[in-house]
Formats: structure tokens, sequence, C-alpha cells
């Protein structure tokens, strides 16, 4: 690791004006990527401005058939929140199944989204339940939210600091885990909602997206079979030692017949 | 059995201090002036060097020294060796052995390979400095892949022309092919054994320094046989005369054979201590042990078994290419040869056997002994050819081997590939093991299983193993460099405790706890008054450490001699006591009795008349300190039986071991709690290597599992409830009957969880690691 400079501000204005005095910054929650990079010296901010002492990002509220998360929640919180597990149990299921015990005590909502691991789970959760991402600047719905490989609508000093999730009238999120990382080699999200069923599938390719045609075929019928019907297309699939794409693909419908059947 | 002595379930006292954080690793251990080491590590596979520029470097903050291989080259260091020749095929006599420089010449040959050594005050600036050292590479083709390797168009080592170590063969061929002549049926496979990387739970590390005043070096250094580094580092590498080298390995966590081997980490730092007069720590980040500890396995075979009608064994004829990295390892020769090939009769009565392996370099890590270290792969071979021999012949699996079995009268059974095996009752723990996986009830649990949609398998590992290396002139005449025999030293104290050092290595084995069961059984001393001393050349006699489950059947048997000597010292003490005449004196649980009388003196007693020998028996020597040296009179051979069931999701390949069942002979039980531990965590690893392991680099040599995040290792809930029983035919070549627990369940479960799998997919070869998606397209396959 290298050396840097380490900020604690106590509220969100000041932390967006810690980053932008910096010469490179970089937000810091729960660290559980930044910290990993900077240990093995692929990255070397000048600057880390520390998201956990701004009390105004944490906590979780329910209202109006919504659920508003703080960005720097943490995943166990959200897993252990009564009011996930009533309002979305899926979602609290997802964040329970996120790495470890260590991970989940540490990693955050906020730091999660803001990174956008192609193989995380809460880019699927937010595109599928069509979450809105509140930052210190404005407004942004989840399928504008995400926009590539580690890429994301957020400016350079732009902080997350709540996503609201509308409740679903059912949903379940299937995670096939790499072996090794334990990341989704495929996970699909699935949730109908009052505008229809929605799918997001993560892990199978660069980023994580909607799933249309499996859209298509559960809005006209909601069961497992109907996800036979679908092609899967192999093109987009990512390659790697773990899964080749043939394999990816097979997945995406068995997760996706899964998830169907568990949302019963 | 007393509560504390041989076959007790005594929990393990060490324990203690590493379950609540006091145990003492090498990085614990920090000295005044200590500085910290980097080492530069070449980004290549394989390149010429053609200049190495240090200058920016050592201008940075904090840096001490920056040291090059031509450097430790002048100072007359010598490069790391090989301690074991393989003579080849047609009377040649040595292998191909490469230079082994400790720091680069000229070339680098695997991605990890060390070039530089950066000194600086802190760990951080030692890593920042050795990215300014800038180093000028011209890449050259990288050599990737065992089966690759022979007569590539690349050439790794002039030495070694066609990338070949050795050439070579055991058994008789003119008897295996005329076998095969004569065969009903021809099973042949192809198989590979994968690649593995140990992954101890603690990172490789050293610690060297130099005492101006004396002229002393000491070197704490994660050894599993501290002797053997101080040996191999005077006499090869003449880094420091033996008598002025201290070697110690403290506590060290976890080796799984990685840790026998002489490193150029150690090397260097303990001569550059002396260069730069200021002690010197490197420790190992995780991405350096994927790196550059040594790899084990790597095989690619082909395997034939020839058999009559009745499925008999006639014979096996066996090619494999064992793949030996950049460089060779300290013992990395014998791993695939006579750690291998002769245990290729299994435990079956096979008449004729020949094997050829062509050892190679590849531009990978070197590979070394890993858990089994030969007999793993034999093993996985020939259980693998003998199930697929039973499927092609539609014989029952278990019947074919108990068909095959060396029965229980024929021993001494000589195998014809070099081993003797001394006692054994195979039949026994095959009767056993289907007895407790129930084997009968596999059908209608396979019918369950198809009802659900999931494929259901069941598949047997019937191995044998050769532990309790070895009787030196045997090591000796294969080529061996070394004697491996063991040494005890008991040390009675005159208030009556006993400190026992041993020139094995503990390393998670437990020796503190079934060292000292052995002694308060033979000396009938509460084990609370015993210590176990092991890992300090300075402390102990030589011993040639822990490895190839030696601790107990050779470092044991020292141990029991070095008892026995006190026992026979102790009655002359107590006979001038008790006024008896020394014949008439009995030993047992800790009691000197006078035959058939009540007169009695405890050994407490006789150990303190040895230190105050104020009323002494004429002609004995004070004191109660006894040593002795045990050369093995033959290996040990713990042999047993796996039967491992799987269930599978044929829709992704999600594969569960549902049941799994080891018998194990091992014989005489020491402590069968730390017996079944070491039986959980070889399973665990056999299982890894199966269904999840696998070293991986691509065709530039990188490696693409360099991390946790793409290196699976087994967790547990990979892994089931595991259910474990013994048999015993204790052996009759030491004097405890004990033959060695810690690689059995590695050895025995990959063959057993890939016959479980291929066995629900229908049949169809499957290689190791069995991944998800290797599973799910042999589902496909069968569908
Ligand atoms: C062993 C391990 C296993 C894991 N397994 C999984 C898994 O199974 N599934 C999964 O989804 N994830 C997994 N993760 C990742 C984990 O979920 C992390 O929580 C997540 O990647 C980053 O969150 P963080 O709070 O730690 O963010 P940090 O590492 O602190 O930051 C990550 C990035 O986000 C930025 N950032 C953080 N907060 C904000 C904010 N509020 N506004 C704007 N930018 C911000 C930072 O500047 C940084 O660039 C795993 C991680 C580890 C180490």
């Amino acid at each position: 690791m290298y050396g840097f400079d380490y900020h604690r501000p106590g509220s969100v204005a000041d932390a967006a004006s810690a980053l932008g005095g910096a010469d490179d910054g970089k937000y810091l929650a729960g660290g559980q990527t930044l910290l990993a990079t900077m240990k093995q010296r692929l990255a070397s901010p000048s600057d880390l401005v520390d998201l956990g002492g701004i009390a105004d990002l944490k906590g979780i509220t329910v209202s109006g058939g919504s659920v508003s998360i703080g960005a720097t929640t943490t995943h166990a919180e959200v897993a252990a929140s009564a009011d996930v597990q009533g309002a979305i149990p899926a979602l609290a299921a997802m964040a329970g199944d996120i790495g470890d015990r260590q991970v989940r005590n540490a990693g955050t909502i906020g730091g999660s989204l803001a990174n956008n691991d192609p193989a995380a789970d809460y880019p699927a959760a937010i595109l599928a339940l069509g979450a809105t991402i509140t930052t210190n600047k404005r407004q942004i719905a989840a399928d504008d939210f995400i926009v590539g490989m580690f890429e994301t609508a957020l400016e350079e000093d732009e902080i997350i600091t709540s996503v609201s999730f509308p409740a679903p009238t059912s949903a379940a999120y299937m995670k096939f885990k790499q072996p090794a990382s334990r990341f989704a080699l495929v996970g699909v999200f699935v949730a109908k909602t009052a505008g229809g069923v929605r799918v997001a599938v993560t892990g199978a390719t660069s980023v994580a997206h909607r799933g249309p045609k499996l859209e298509a075929a559960l809005n006209e019928n909601f069961s497992a079979s109907a996800v036979d019907g679908v092609q899967i297309p192999v093109d987009h699939m990512n390659v790697d030692i773990h899964a080749g794409a043939e394999y990816r693909a097979n997945l995406v419908k068995v997760m996706a017949k899964r998830a169907v059947e568990a949302c019963g | 059995m007393t509560e504390t002595g041989i076959g007790a379930a005594v929990r393990r006292t060490e324990d203690q201090r590493f379950l609540t954080g006091n145990g003492n690793y090498t990085d614990d251990i920090n000295v005044f002036g200590q500085t910290y080491a980097a080492f530069v590590r070449s980004p290549h596979a394989h390149a010429k060097i053609n200049g190495i520029n240090s200058t920016a470097a050592a201008a940075a903050d904090g840096v001490v020294a920056i040291l090059t291989g031509e450097e430790l080259a002048a100072d007359g260091v010598g490069p790391l060796i090989c301690g074991w020749n393989i003579a080849g095929k047609n009377g040649v006599e040595a292998h191909n052995s490469p230079v082994h420089h400790a720091l680069a010449m000229g070339k680098v040959n695997y991605v990890g390979d060390h070039v530089a050594l950066v000194v600086a005050e802190t760990q951080a600036q030692a890593d920042s400095a050795a990215e300014m050292v800038e180093v000028d590479y011209e890449e050259l083709p990288a050599v990737i892949g065992t089966g690759k390797a022979l007569n590539h168009a690349t050439t790794i080592h002039e030495e070694a022309p066609g990338n070949m170590c050795y050439d070579w063969e055991i058994g008789d061929a003119s008897a295996t092919d005329a076998a095969f002549a004569n065969a009903a049926h021809t099973t042949t496979i192809e198989i590979v054994n994968n690649r593995v990387i140990p992954n101890a739970m603690e990172p490789r590390a050293c610690l060297a320094q130099f005492n101006k005043g004396t002229g002393d070096w000491t070197l704490h250094v994660t050894s599993q046989n501290p002797h053997v580094h101080r040996l191999v580092m005077s006499a090869f590498n003449g880094v420091a005369p033996e008598h002025k080298l201290r070697v110690i390995a403290p506590d060290v966590g976890g080796g799984f054979g990685s840790k026998i081997f002489i490193y150029a980490e150690e090397v260097v730092c303990t001569w550059a201590t002396r260069k730069v007069g200021r002690p010197i720590k490197w420790t190992a980040k995780r991405s350096e042990s994927f790196l550059c500890d040594a790899h084990g396995r790597d095989h690619v075979s082909k395997a034939e078994l020839a058999l009559d009608a009745d499925g008999k064994f006639l014979g096996l004829r066996v090619n494999t290419k064992a793949n030996l990295g950049s460089y060779l390892s300290t013992f990395a020769s014998a791993v695939p040869t006579y750690m291998y090939a002769t245990l290729l009769a299994g435990t079956y009565t096979t008449p004729a056997i020949y094997c050829d392996v062509q050892g190679v370099f590849t531009n990978t890590a070197p590979v070394d002994a890993y858990r089994g270290a030969g007999r793993p792969e034999a093993t996985y071979l020939l259980e693998r050819v003998v199930e697929t021999a039973a499927r092609e012949m539609n014989i029952d699996p278990a019947d074919l081997r108990r068909r095959n079995y060396i029965q229980p009268d024929a021993f001494p059974y000589q195998t014809p590939v070099v081993h003797q095996y001394d006692i054994g009752d195979y039949g026994a723990s095959l009767d056993k093991a289907c007895d407790m996986a129930d084997v009968g009830g596999f059908a209608a649990r396979r019918a369950d299983s198809e009802s659900r949609g999931k494929r259901r398998g069941l598949g047997y590992s019937s191995y044998i193993e050769a532990c309790g290396i070895a009787p030196s002139a045997a090591v000796g005449a294969l080529g061996g460099g070394v004697g491996l025999w063991e040494s005890a030293d008991i040390r009675f104290n005159a208030t009556g405790s006993v400190t026992v050092m041993t020139g094995t290595h503990n390393h998670g084995q437990g020796h503190e706890t079934a060292f000292a069961q052995v002694i308060s059984e033979k000396l009938g001393v509460p084990i609370e008054n015993i210590e176990i001393v092991e890992g300090d050349t300075d402390k102990g006699p030589f011993g040639m450490g822990t490895y190839g489950s030696r601790s107990i059947a050779v470092g044991g048997s020292a141990i029991v001699k070095a008892a026995d000597k006190i026992v026979e010292k102790g009655k002359k003490i107590a006979a001038h006591c008790l006024e008896a005449a020394e014949d008439d004196i009995e030993f047992a649980g800790g009691n000197f009795t006078v035959a058939g009388t009540d007169k009695v003196m405890n050994i407490a007693e006789v150990a303190f008349t040895a230190y105050v020998p104020h009323n002494y028996p004429e002609g004995v020597e004070p004191g109660l300190h006894e040593q002795a040296f045990y050369d093995p009179l033959n290996f040990s051979f713990p042999a047993g039986v796996h039967i491992c069931e799987v269930e599978i999701d044929p829709t992704t390949g999600e594969t569960e071991i549902v049941n799994y069942t080891a018998v194990d002979d091992f014989g005489t039980i020491i402590n069968p709690m730390i017996v079944e531990g070491q039986v959980h965590g070889g399973i665990g690893q056999g299982v890894g290597q199966a269904m999840l392991e696998g070293a991986n680099y691509d065709e530039n040599g990188q490696l693409v599992t360099g991390s946790y995040m793409d290196y699976t290792m087994p967790r547990a809930d990979n892994l089931p409830n595991f259910n474990v029983g013994t048999t015993s035919t204790p052996s009759p070549l030491n004097p405890l009957g004990v033959k060695g627990a810690g690689e059995a369940g590695a050895i025995a479960s990959p063959p057993a969880v890939i016959n479980a799998i291929t066995d629900a997919c229908g049949g169809a070869m499957i290689d190791m690691p069995a991944t998800q998606e290797k599973v799910w397209q042999a589902c496909q396959a069968a569908e």
C-alpha cells in the first residue's frame, strides 16, 4: 500500500469538499474492494475520504411501500433488518449471502453499487426491483445508473446517499456462485412488480443487465416452463477459467427458473 | 490403556496456545535493528536479463541494500540443490540438473523467479524500492503444458536438451508386454493429475541474523526439517559453517510438504544479513506463496491394465510425463519416480508392472512433494483404471478389487516394483467400509435421487502408501542423498519431569501430545510433566524432520529406543537403592519394583538419585539422559478403503458429497482423535484436488489462479460429515506397531470422489478438478 491522506468528514457536504480539494481522492466506505486494490498496489489514491462518520448515510426506513437504505448501511444490517425482511425478503436474503461474515459486516450498499462489479449482487437487485439511487446531487433510476463494467452514472465527486426500493408483489434472487470468490458466476433476480415482471442478470456478461426476453416470456406466463422457451444468447457471455459461454447461458436459464419457482 | 497413554484420545496440549493467539510463528519474532526484505520477481515466464539498474531504487527512502545474483555468486554462495539423483534408462547415470541460482544470473525461468533482493528499514519501503528496480528483460517463448514440454521448440536449460530431466523406468517391460499378449481384456485410460498449490495457512517466512561478536548465524525459518535446512545451507550453499548456523523452526502453521524445501529466500537472506550487518526479515505475501511455493502433482499419464477373463490383473503398463517446473526443487526428482511408481502394485497381486516416467521442465514454479507426494498420483491412476476395468467388464468394482487383493497370509509380500509390504488385511477394510457406507442400500438411494431429477454415483478407492520414510540404505541405493533415520533425546530432570527432544517437527500434527503419550506410556510419567522440544538445531539432536508420515513410525521408534535405555539404566540405580539384583527389578507404570516384593522406587526418585548420586551404584554414570538414533527396517504401509457417494444436479453440475466413508489401517494408533483429525484434513485436501483446486497457467506462463479469488480452496460447506473407521494390522517392523496417518486422506480420496462422479455421469472420463461445468457437460453428454 502506498501512503495517502485520510479524512473523516461529518457531513456529505464536507465529504464532497474534501474530495474536491484532493489531488486524486477516493471515497472510502467498507473498504472491501478499495482497500484490497490499494494493498495490492493496484490503486494509489492521494486521499481517502471516509464516509463512515456521516450519520445521515446510515440506516433503513420504510414508507409508502418502499424501503430506503442509507449508502453506508452494511450488508449485514440489510440482511438482519426486520423492515427489509418484511417488505422485500429477497433483498434481505441476497444481502445475507454476499461474501462472508467479515465482508458483510464491513461492505456497504453504496460501495457495492458505486463499484458496480460485473459479478456483484446489488446491481441485479436495483435493476430487477426498479430502485432509485439518491445522490448528493440528484436521483437516478436504476436502469440509468448501471452503465458498463465497473462504470456507473456517478460523476467523480458524486456521493450515493441512499437507495430506495419499491416493494414488489414477490421477488427472488438465485445466485450460482463462482467456486473460489463466491461472487455470482451467474445471478438472476426476478421481481413481480406493479409494472410487470422485471428480470436482472449479473455475472453472466460484462455488466449486470435486464433480461427483456425473459421478462416478455414471464409477463405472458409466470412459470418456470415459460423460461424453457427463451433463447439465452451466448455471444456476450463471459468466458473465464470458471465457466464458458454455454455453461453460463445454461445457468441463466436454470437460475431464472429457480427464481420464478421461489417467487411462487 | 492409561488415560494419557497409547490409544487415549488426549486433547492436543498445543492447541491452547494456537487457538488463543499465543502461537509464536516466524513472523511474530522481531529483533533489534531488524530490516525487511522484498524480492524483485520476474513478471515473465521466460526471459533473458540484459541488465539490472537499481540506481534509483537504491536512493529511495529507507533502502539499506539491493543485492543481485552477481554479488551472491561473487561471495561463493552455491546454487540451490536437488538431493536425489535419478538414474535413467539405458544406463544413464544421472538426471539432467540445471543450475538453480538463488538469484537469477542473466535469465529467469518462471513468473515469480527471484531477480534481486531489496533490504529496507520498513516493509513498505522495501516493496516500493523493489518496484523501482529496472530490469531489462528480453522475453523468450514460454514452455507450458506437461504434455507439450518434451522436445518443445524452446529449450529452457542448456543442460536439459528437449526439456528432459530424466527418462526413467521401473519394472519388467517384457514380462508386462507378455501379460498384455495373454489378456482377455485390456483397459486403457489417459489421465491427468492436476497441479495444486499447497496453501499452508502460514505463508513461508524467515528471519536471518548474524552475530559479529561470535560469528554465529541464527535463522528462524518456516521449516519442516530445520536440521536439513542447516545441513544443505552449509554443505551446499555454503552460506555458513554448520556449527555456526543455528536454524530454528518455531511454531509453523502447516506445511503439507511445501516447507521441506530449501528455498532461495532463506539462503539469500542468511547470506545478506552478514553483508548488510543487520537482521533481515522476509515474510511471503500470499500472492508470493501462490507463485513460488513448490507446487504439487502435475502428471499426464497413460495407463493400461491387462486382465484375464475372470478379472484377475495380469499386468499394468504406465507412461507418465511429470512436470518438474522450471528448476529441480530439493526432492523434486524422487516424487514422480520412487515415491510414485513403486506404489503401482497397490493392494493387488498384479504380477507384471512396467512404468516409465519422463520428468520435464516447463516455465512454471518448481514442483515437489505435496501431502502424499507421488503416492496420491499412483493411487489415483491405479484406482481409476481398476474402476474403469470393472465397469467395462461388468464386474462389481468392490468384487473386482477383492479378487485381486494380496491375501493376509501372503505377507511379507514382494511387489514387482521395489516394495516389500510387511502386513495388511485389505479385504477387512473393504468389508467394513462397504458396511459403513451401506453399499447394499445404494440402488434404492440412486432410485430416489433419480425420482427427484438427480444423478447419484458411488466410487471406491483401495489405497496403500509407503510411509515411515525410510531405511537409509534403501534410500541411498535408489539415489537419495540423505539418510532417513530419526533421533530422540530423553532428559530426565532432577525433579522427575522429562524433556524430550526429537529431530521431527510439529507443524499441525500434534506431536507435543502424541509423543508425550508415548513417553507417558513407556515411562509412567504424567504427560503434564513431559515437554516435547523440536525445531531448534541448538537444542535437539540432529534429525531429518517431518514429511512422508514418518514422525511416529521413525521418530516415535527412536523415542521408544531412548526410553528403553532410560529403563535399563534406571534398573541399575533402583537395584542398588533397593538392595536387589538388577535382574530382579521389574519396571511398569513408572515404578521399579523388586519382583515378588513390595519394594518399589518411582522413576522420579530414580531420576533424583541419578542427579544427586550420594548413594549410587559403582561404575554407573550420574544423570538420567539417554539418546537414540533409529533407522527403520522398512517403510510402513498404511492401507484402507474409502467410499464416496455423490448426488449431482444434472441441470447445473452441482455435486454434493452425500456420504464419505474412510476405513484406514494405521496399525497401532497413539491418539485416535488426532488421527481422525488427520484423516479429515487429508480427505478435505483430496476433495479439494478432485473437485475444486487446480493451478492454471496461461500459454504465456502467467499464473491465472494466483489468488483466492480464482484458486478454489475446499471449505467446510464443500465437505460432508465423514464416516471414519479403522482396522488394524500393527506393523511388525517397528516397536510401536505404527504406520503413519498424515497423508492417507489426501492419497485415498481423489479417486474415490472421481469414481463416484463418473459413476453418476455415465462412466465417461472426467479430469480433476471435476468442476461443476465439467460435470454438467458430462451429464449433458450422458443424456
Ligand atoms: C472476500 C469478498 C467477497 C465478496 N463477495 C461478494 C459477493 O458475493 N457479492 C457481492 O456483490 N459483493 C461481494 N464482495 C464485495 C463487497 O460486497 C463490497 O462491499 C463491495 O464491493 C464494496 O463495498 P464497500 O462498502 O466495501 O466499498 P469500498 O471498497 O469502500 O469502495 C468501493 C468503491 O466505491 C466508492 N464508494 C463507496 N461508497 C460510495 C458512496 N456512498 N458514493 C460513491 N462512491 C462510493 C469508493 O470510492 C470505491 O471506489 C466481496 C468482497 C470481498 C472482499
